[in-house]
């Protein structure tokens, strides 16, 4: 039987150290929707999404009021919206329509983010694949909910550098398009190297096509809940932090996996999968940094970052795989910058720079995310991070990726203010020198070596 | 069996656990549990308990509960089982 005091560190975790079910996301795949026609194929994309979801977020607050658990985002993911207005889309305005066709969609179904206005061009890009992504600025300025992504290379692929070299353009133009909001559109955009089919979690999210017609995969959270509990073993050896962070991540976990298990059962879509990762938000104590800085370090940056890092992200996974069934999606520890009040002190002291915070992306599950960089950064620049990044995803089979905002009208010093869950960052300093002539260079990195395991 | 677990905190006042059982019984919850401890001065008591009879729904007891426990200054939680079985148990 369960006892008193199981049930008081339950609702301790809820009620003051903030654990909560990050987000439950609805996969639908559009393919079914593809039509030569844009009209008839934005209307199946509307019927498709709001009948589907149509309950979803009731069910969320119905299962968040009877478990006494909060579920703090509903979510839909879609097919990469390339492959379903291929047939209709012949130019990237035809694409704008649509992006506002899933932001209606978004909106009567009363979610706050729909991620999967993609493409994924890790090899080479189509003529859909470069339309849609053309149209990326000029859709994220005229919707509110529409996340995209671009996936531009893989550890089987290698690196597609002409998309890397294009997404350094639509970036920019992204944040020039949407500068009355401190380029908040590059917000909701994120470019990625070896992007999993069924991230929960935005702005990445999209339903791949590896995928059946609709799933529901859940993302749970709970830094609080890790820093709390790290607060009293202060001082030990390293076998009883692992253990600690191991056995807080198995009962964090555990939550996803049974408010997953339930909503794919009131809504009658199969269960997907958990994504165990420890997802900060601004919340004052919900802080990835914070929970580095209890393993003992003075701020998140300081030398033993990456070595903290790589302890946690690891035993959150080890935890997690023996709570649920299924686990997938990116499953570790995120590093963006806004969303954690603890990295956004590290960046403000100093301690935090864009260099460390690389070299942490290839021990942690998602990469250089919700930074903040001067409006004025080259092009070339930004595709020469996206580049780094996309290599370390490549060479070390994990996924990496880069939403970055480079804030028009903004330099280091300044602060952004984005709202809400994306919360809000000092403008962070980027390396001057040029890597223009290595970025204009056209054409692919080839896979590496160890890709080839046949 | 549909069972539920009722949490009760607050600062100790004469009557709590006369309030919540009349509730209960009245709704033909049957109480299958109860055990009660003070921690750092408040007052803390679970139920485990059967709804299996109730005539109303879930969150109709969910809500009324939780009006009992403001009108007695202490918070009153009702929550499905599964979640504490799932967290605490392999």
């Amino acid at each position: 039987m369960i006892n008193i005091s199981e049930v008081l560190e339950t609702n301790k975790m809820v009620e003051q150290q903030n654990l909560d079910v990050r987000t439950i996301t609805m996969g639908i795949n559009l393919l079914s929707c593809a039509d030569k026609d844009l009209v008839m194929c934005c209307q199946k994309i509307y019927s498709k999404i709001t009948t589907l979801a149509r309950d979803l977020v009731k069910t969320g607050e119905d299962i968040s009021r009877e478990y006494g658990i909060p579920i703090v985002n509903k979510r839909v993911s879609i097919t990469p919206i390339s492959l379903v207005g291929s047939a209709c889309c012949k130019t990237p305005e035809d694409y704008v329509k649509i992006a506002q066709t899933l932001d209606r969609a978004a909106k009567e179904i009363g979610v706050n983010f729909l991620g999967g206005y993609s493409a994924i061009v890790s090899k080479g890009m189509t003529q859909s694949d470069e339309l849609l992504i053309r149209s990326i600025p000029q859709a994220m300025a005229t919707t509110e909910r529409i996340c995209s992504s671009v996936n531009v290379g893989s550890t089987k692929t290698g690196i597609n550098m002409d998309a890397v070299r294009l997404m350094g353009q639509i970036i920019k133009e992204t944040a020039e398009a949407t500068k009355e909001k401190d380029s908040l559109g590059c917000g909701k955009l994120v470019v990625l190297c070896n992007a999993p089919d069924d991230n929960p979690f935005m702005a990445g999210a999209f339903h791949g096509v590896s995928e059946a017609d609709a799933i529901i995969n859940v993302g749970v959270s709970g830094p609080g809940v890790v820093n709390s509990v790290l607060q009293s073993i202060k001082g030990e050896s390293f076998e009883v932090l692992c253990e600690t962070i191991k056995k807080t991540a198995f009962k964090i976990t555990r939550v996803g996996q049974l408010v997953a298990q339930e909503a794919s059962r009131r809504l009658g879509i199969p269960f997907g999968i958990i994504d165990l990762s420890l997802a900060p938000t601004p919340a004052v104590g919900d802080s990835v940094a914070d929970i580095l800085c209890q393993c003992g370090l003075e701020h998140a940056g300081a030398p033993g970052t990456t070595a903290a890092l790589a302890l946690l992200n690891d035993q959150v996974k080890k935890g997690g795989v023996m709570a649920s069934s299924y686990v997938g999606g990116l499953s570790g520890a995120f590093i963006p910058v806004s969303e954690d009040q603890g990295m956004i002190n590290a960046v403000e002291c100093g301690a935090l720079t864009l260099e460390k915070l690389e070299a942490m992306t290839c021990v942690c599950s998602v990469g250089l995310d919700m930074i903040a960089i001067p409006g004025d950064t080259p092009a070339t620049t930004i595709s020469g991070i996206i580049a780094d990044e996309a290599a370390i995803g490549m060479v070390n089979q994990k996924t990496t990726a880069v939403r970055i905002i480079p804030v028009i009208g903004k330099t280091v010093g300044d602060t952004v203010e984005f709202g809400g869950l994306l919360g809000y960052a000092p403008v962070m300093p980027v390396n001057k020198f040029s890597c223009a002539n290595f970025i204009n260079r056209t054409g692919r990195i080839p896979a590496p070596i160890h890709s080839f395991k046949n | 069996m549909n069972k539920t677990i009722i949490t009760v905190v607050g600062k100790d006042t004469k009557g709590i656990i006369a309030r919540v059982c009349t509730y209960l019984a009245e709704n033909d919850v049957n109480i299958l549990d109860i055990t009660q401890t003070i921690v750092g001065g408040y007052f803390n008591m679970m139920m485990i308990v059967d709804m299996t009879d109730i005539q109303i729904p879930f969150d109709q007891v969910h809500n009324e509960l939780e009006v009992i426990g403001q009108t007695m200054g202490v918070q009153v939680k009702c929550q499905k089982e599964e979640i504490f079985e799932k967290m605490h148990r392999i």
